[in-house]
């Protein structure tokens, strides 16, 4: 795919982010993503993200799972196989609840991890390019889309006033590739920030 | 801080209402009294008796369980109730006033009653039945009267000092040590109230107070069950009271993000009934022993099943289809109506409890509804009229609760 270019700002504290984030957004910037060490309560509405739609699919796993079950049970139990259990009803709904739950509950789970991994691309042997390493330490990375009208000079300067300790500018492939980390795994040299 | 509202003032709507359904409450009771309490049919005198016993219950326990929230949250270090916690303490002013009702006409009961309420106390069942032989080193009169004014006594008694203990917090600015010996002798009463009620409410009351009700009968998760139903009523019950308030325009400090949890405890609750709900019949229909089925051949299959299958769709089907989307549990209008469901549909669920083993035959909410809901309107004049002027003499807010702050900018 083809290589974007990106401003990457990093900065040394949440406090200073939040305004950041709100300004490069009024300002007309597109934000790429923002990176940070720990999950920031409200950064996600900052950033803009639309609401994830993982709960969604999970209730149509769930309910996949409930229906398998049930259908399963009732089609062994009725037709396929009939069992007087202990003078029971052949379609004894009372017994077969416990199943359903765990299925339904199996089904939800399984299927959300899956999607997860799919939504965020986190697969094995799928590499995506770090901005900055030290967004998994101690850096809030905020990386920015550049287009074509895009300014970048002006854009690096918009940056540091607004709290940054450490701006460069990146070309680098914006989606996955299949690679290993262990194996073509390189330090980005230019993304290093000094410890202030 | 200083534009908060901080007084609640008594609107006189509210008075007016909460005056207007004691009367009707009282009226109907009277009535009631007159035509079922006096009257020559023993089964008469039962219902009369019945309905008082399962309203006063499930409203004592409604209000005791906010209080076990406030125990619950503090025990677990939560600060996120700090900005309504004076609502679910003045609902918990209610377990005095209601529980000296529901006790009176316990001991009232136990000491006057043959037996057409608590199969226990009629001596002529007792000889035939060896179970109930059995059990009367549990069932029987001293022990009964002892264990309920223990009950209740102790509720109230450590109830009143977390409330004390929370009125710390109006006067100033706590020190650091301050602060610390706060949440120190907060975190001690609450264990002991957490330990008491699991000891009554999660254990031994309800077998005593309800499921003595069928002396043969047991089931070991009936206190549980309670305590779930109650739990979760109780839950619904703070909901309303905030929202409310919110309406009025005060708790400005509570938002959505309170909302939010309150539906959450709302929707995880139901749940959790549903789970005992659902163990409670399935082992006893799996196993199929006539003296434990008994209980369930009346409700599933007897004049009861109308009953039986609609407090499961209120209290079971409602709540998770309607309750699991985020944007419900954040949206006053819906959250409303769910919670006033609760309420109602377990208090359906108490009726079927303690009325489907006095009345096996007939239910009665049909055939004299005016009763139930006269006594129920008792209970709720008086919970509005009290908890009204509970909350309105003292600040709504505990402005210097250690945990204020962590409540305030509570996210979700």
């Amino acid at each position: 795919m083809a290589k974007k270019k990106f401003v990457v700002g990093s900065f040394d504290n949440e406090d200073v982010l939040f305004p950041a984030v709100k300004k490069v957004r009024t300002a007309g910037y597109k934000i790429h993503d923002v990176y940070t060490p720990f999950p920031v309560h409200g950064l996600d509405h900052a950033i803009g993200i639309r609401e994830t739609s993982l709960h969604t699919a999970g209730f149509i796993y769930g309910i996949t799972g409930t229906a398998t079950a049930l259908g399963c049970m009732g089609w062994i139990f009725t037709t396929d196989w009939p069992v007087n259990i202990g003078g029971k009803p052949h379609f004894a709904l009372p017994a077969f609840i416990p199943i359903t739950f765990e299925l339904t509950v199996l089904f939800s789970a399984v299927g959300m991890v899956i999607t997860f991994c799919y939504l965020c691309q986190m697969m094995p042997f799928v590499k995506k390019h770090h901005f900055s390493l030290r967004a998994t330490d101690d850096l809030f990375v905020m990386v920015i889309e550049c287009t074509a009208k895009t300014n970048v000079d002006d854009l690096k300067a918009f940056l540091t006033n607004n709290g940054a300790i450490d701006v460069n500018v990146q070309e680098a492939e914006p989606g996955w590739w299949f690679g290993r980390y262990d194996k073509d795994q390189q330090l980005i040299r230019d993304t290093y920030v000094q410890p202030v | 801080m200083a534009a908060i509202k901080e007084k609640f003032e008594i609107p006189g709507k509210m008075r007016t209402w909460s005056l207007a359904l004691i009367a009707i409450g009282l009226l109907l009771t009277i009535i009631g009294f007159i035509t079922k309490g006096l009257s020559s049919e023993e089964h008469e005198r039962a219902v009369f008796w019945g309905t008082l016993l399962y309203n006063s219950l499930y409203f004592m326990m409604i209000c005791n369980a906010c209080m076990f929230f406030i125990c619950a949250t503090t025990l677990a270090m939560g600060g996120w109730d700090a900005t309504f916690r004076r609502v679910p303490e003045a609902i918990s002013t209610l377990v005095p006033i209601f529980g000296t009702i529901a006790g009176l006409l316990m001991i009232f009961i136990v000491l006057s009653d043959k037996g057409y309420i608590y199969q226990w106390l009629d001596s002529k069942e007792v000889a035939h039945s060896k179970m109930i032989q059995g059990k009367s080193g549990f069932l029987n009169k001293p022990f009964f009267i002892i264990w309920t004014l223990l009950t209740i006594g102790l509720w109230s008694v450590l109830g009143a000092r977390m409330r004390r203990l929370s009125a710390e917090t109006d006067n100033g600015q706590l020190s650091y040590e301050q602060g610390k010996s706060f949440v120190w002798r907060n975190t001690v009463t609450a264990a002991m109230f957490i330990v008491w009620f699991a000891l009554t409410t999660g254990s031994v009351t309800p077998w005593f107070w309800m499921m003595s009700i069928d002396a043969e009968w047991y089931s070991t998760m009936y206190s549980w069950y309670t305590f779930a139903s109650t739990f979760v009523a109780g839950m619904s019950l703070i909901t309303l009271w905030v929202i409310y308030l919110k309406n009025k325009g005060y708790l400005e400090l509570t938002n959505q993000e309170h909302l939010h949890d309150l539906g959450k405890f709302v929707f995880a609750f139901s749940i959790f009934w549903t789970y005992l709900w659902f163990a409670q019949y399935m082992l006893i229909w799996y196993a199929n022993i006539p003296e434990e089925t008994i209980y369930f051949k009346h409700r599933v299959e007897g004049a009861y099943r109308g009953i039986f299958f609609f407090n499961l769709i209120v209290n079971f089907v409602c709540p998770i289809l309607i309750l699991m989307k985020r944007s419900v549990k954040r949206n006053y209008t819906l959250m409303t109506f769910m919670a006033v469901l609760i309420v109602f549909g377990h208090w359906i669920d108490f009726y079927q409890m303690v009325m489907g083993s006095i009345s096996e035959q007939h239910v009665t909410l049909l055939s004299s509804g005016w009763l139930d809901f006269g006594v129920a309107a008792l209970f709720i004049g008086l919970m509005i009229l009290i908890v009204g002027r509970s909350l309105a003499s003292r600040p709504l807010v505990a402005k210097y609760h250690p945990f204020l702050k962590e409540s305030i900018i509570h996210h979700t």
